[in-house]
């Protein structure tokens, strides 16, 4: 240290004497050290859906099961029924979503033909509004217009049209639409802003060519502007199978009860029902996440190996 | 005709008003859909509470008072918790700007030790995710179960904004990555001096994005907070949403239908809270809302690649 101090002539410490390259890597090892801690760390937790895990008791004077909890999820007809109504739902949802995805796109091809530039910033402005709330927000929303003594509900009874309030929140019809419909108002004016984007990108030329050769506005749209589209929606549609089974829980939390609760939990909630709500057993939702785990990282691969082979370029 | 339509290209269009007409009447439709509950929420806040809990108010404010907001400003639990929701949401921005455009910046640098490990070590994570128990009992031996730290330290780390402002240094210079090593400027002065400066862009949508998430995070309340002190505001809103709920139904029961809440115009009303708490938790989206705009596609890019 001192003669490092003397022969520079100025104040240096110890990092002068590490080489360049293991400097430029301690600088940034704290971070890493937070990566490992919060994404790799807890994959050890995964030994749990092996133990049968009691809260407080640290895992070593917990009893070793083995694969206990995954034979248990199928073990008789009443737990295998269990998971068949959760897989239904989750599937249910992200289905839904998919047999929709071309919403957003279709959105955006219509909004592009109006032509007034202040009616279509007015529409982004507040179709875009709603995906920035958080879902306890469009819950409240949805209490507000929808609740039995809600807005809705009051407007029919004073109309006379109905003497009984509907129940449109706790009542278990129709609860995978209503859930797709909550999610579309929530997102679809977002979704589209990426297809408008393209399709501001697209060569103006190539629409005045076919208009030239005496194309309407339909087949405009269908020859030009969707092929455009296609390769992002295409993109999107695979990113979304690979996320078949994580659907999320927020949405699903918030506007859950003791009334929709049959078709409303989906693999998410349900973990966190299983493990925290009702504290079932954390080792089994954890088994249970596990699962889930390997077969969304099996989607991904697959997906991108689909992708690779019919556009030769991978999506992840 | 072809001629015609060279010289105005938007002619064709005009053969078909129908087209026209119902194409803007299913955009004016959806739009006032989308809006509506908003501005709902907002003349019942504003209206007399007897008015608002029997439903009636529908389309314009009666009897404006703004008693609603006084008195739920006194309501000691939501200051508590807008201070924590004020709190995560400028410290954790804050912390992930400067961590996504600091690790960003050092990603370029081809000198660093074992560079391209490092970098697919914190890219895949982007693609896995232990699931929640395990993330619990984490969190749990961290210590970090109610602590206000629960919010900020887990989000410092975000892969794709690191990548966001990987690409962005690559893409404009490439003299940067040997920025640094000219002599006399540390790598920390290079940093401040010159990357922050020139990445303002890309760190602005990555500091829009992530205090929107912060502001509406309520999962992690839900799961790691039982103390009431740190709850957050989209936590205390859905406390009172049920509260309201189960006071409606309540009334039902006793009453046979639903009858006013309030006797007074200025009478609390569990309704009348949540309306005006909801409308408190969308104000500061509202006000930022205008900047934002500029940034959307930017970060639909961050919204579809974490899914």
């Amino acid at each position: 240290m001192r003669q490092i101090k003397a022969t520079n002539g100025e104040k240096v410490g110890i990092l002068k004497r590490i080489p360049h390259d293991k400097k430029l890597f301690f600088m940034i090892a704290p971070f890493l050290v937070l990566v490992l801690i919060f994404s790799y760390f807890p994959l050890y937790g995964w030994v749990y859906a092996f133990y049968d895990y009691r809260a407080p008791l640290p895992l070593s004077k917990c009893d070793f099961v083995g694969f206990k909890w995954f034979k248990f999820l199928f073990a008789n007809k009443y737990q295998i029924a269990e998971v068949v109504r959760v897989l239904r739902n989750t599937l249910a949802m992200s289905g839904l979503g998919i047999l929709t995805s071309f919403l957003p796109l279709l959105f955006a091809v219509f909004l592009n033909e109006i032509k007034s530039k202040r009616f279509r910033k007015f529409v982004q402005t507040f179709t875009t509004l709603p995906n920035f709330i958080s879902w306890v927000l469009v819950y409240s929303v949805a209490f507000s217009l929808f609740s039995t003594t809600g807005m809705f509900n009051n407007l029919l009874m004073e109309l006379g049209w109905i003497s009984e309030p509907l129940k449109f929140l706790d009542s278990d019809s129709h609860t995978w639409l209503t859930m797709l419909l909550w999610n579309i108002w929530k997102t679809l004016g977002w979704g589209a802003i990426m297809y408008l984007a393209a399709i501001a990108g697209i060569d103006q030329e190539l629409y005045e060519a076919a208009r030239v050769d005496g194309a309407g506005r339909f087949k405009l749209i269908r020859h030009i502007t969707i092929p455009a589209l296609l390769p992002t929606y295409f993109v999107l549609l695979m990113l979304s199978i690979a996320n078949l089974l994580s659907n999320g829980m927020d949405q699903y939390f918030v506007f859950a009860n003791s009334f929709n609760k049959q078709h409303i939990e989906v693999l998410d909630l349900y973990v966190y029902n299983l493990g925290i709500t009702s504290a079932r057993s954390l080792s089994l939702a954890t088994a249970v996440s596990m699962m889930k785990s390997f077969v969304s990282v099996t989607l991904l691969c697959v997906v991108n190996f689909m992708s690779k082979k019919t556009r030769g370029e991978s999506i992840v | 005709m072809e001629e015609n339509e060279k010289r105005d290209g938007k002619s064709v269009y005009k053969k078909d008003p129908v087209f026209t007409i119902i194409n803007y009447s299913l955009f004016f439709i959806f739009t006032l859909i989308c809006m509506y509950p908003f501005y709902y929420l907002f003349i019942n806040s504003i209206s007399a509470n007897n008015l608002s809990s029997s439903g009636d108010i529908v389309f314009f404010p009666r009897q404006i008072h703004f008693q609603n907001y006084r008195q739920v400003l006194q309501i000691r639990g939501l200051m508590t918790a807008a201070y924590v929701s004020v709190f995560r949401t400028s410290v954790g921005t804050v912390c992930t700007v400067l961590a996504s455009a600091f690790l960003g910046f050092m990603f370029t640098q081809e000198k660093m030790w074992k560079r391209k490990i490092w970098y697919r070590m914190l890219v895949i994570t982007m693609y896995f995710n232990a699931g929640l128990i395990p993330m619990y009992l984490i969190m749990m031996r961290l210590h970090l179960v109610n602590k206000i730290w629960v919010y900020i330290i887990p989000a410092i780390v975000q892969p794709f904004n690191i990548i966001l402002v990987k690409t962005f240094i690559e893409s404009i210079s490439k003299s940067l990555q040997e920025a640094a090593e000219i002599d006399g400027a540390s790598v920390f002065k290079v940093f401040y001096k010159i990357v922050l400066p020139i990445t303002k862009p890309i760190l602005a949508t990555i500091a829009i994005f992530s205090a929107v998430n912060q502001w509406n995070s309520f999962q992690d309340t839900l799961i790691y907070i039982t103390d009431q002190k740190l709850y957050s505001l989209q936590y205390v809103l859905w406390t009172y949403i049920n509260a309201a709920s189960a006071i409606a139904t309540q009334m039902k029961n006793s009453f046979g239908s639903a009858v006013n809440g309030a006797a007074i115009a200025t009478t609390q009303t569990p309704v009348s809270v949540q309306m005006t708490v909801s409308i408190i938790v969308i104000i500061p989206i509202i006000c930022v809302y205008p900047f934002f705009q500029r940034y959307f596609v930017k970060g639909i890019m961050i919204g579809s690649v974490k899914g």
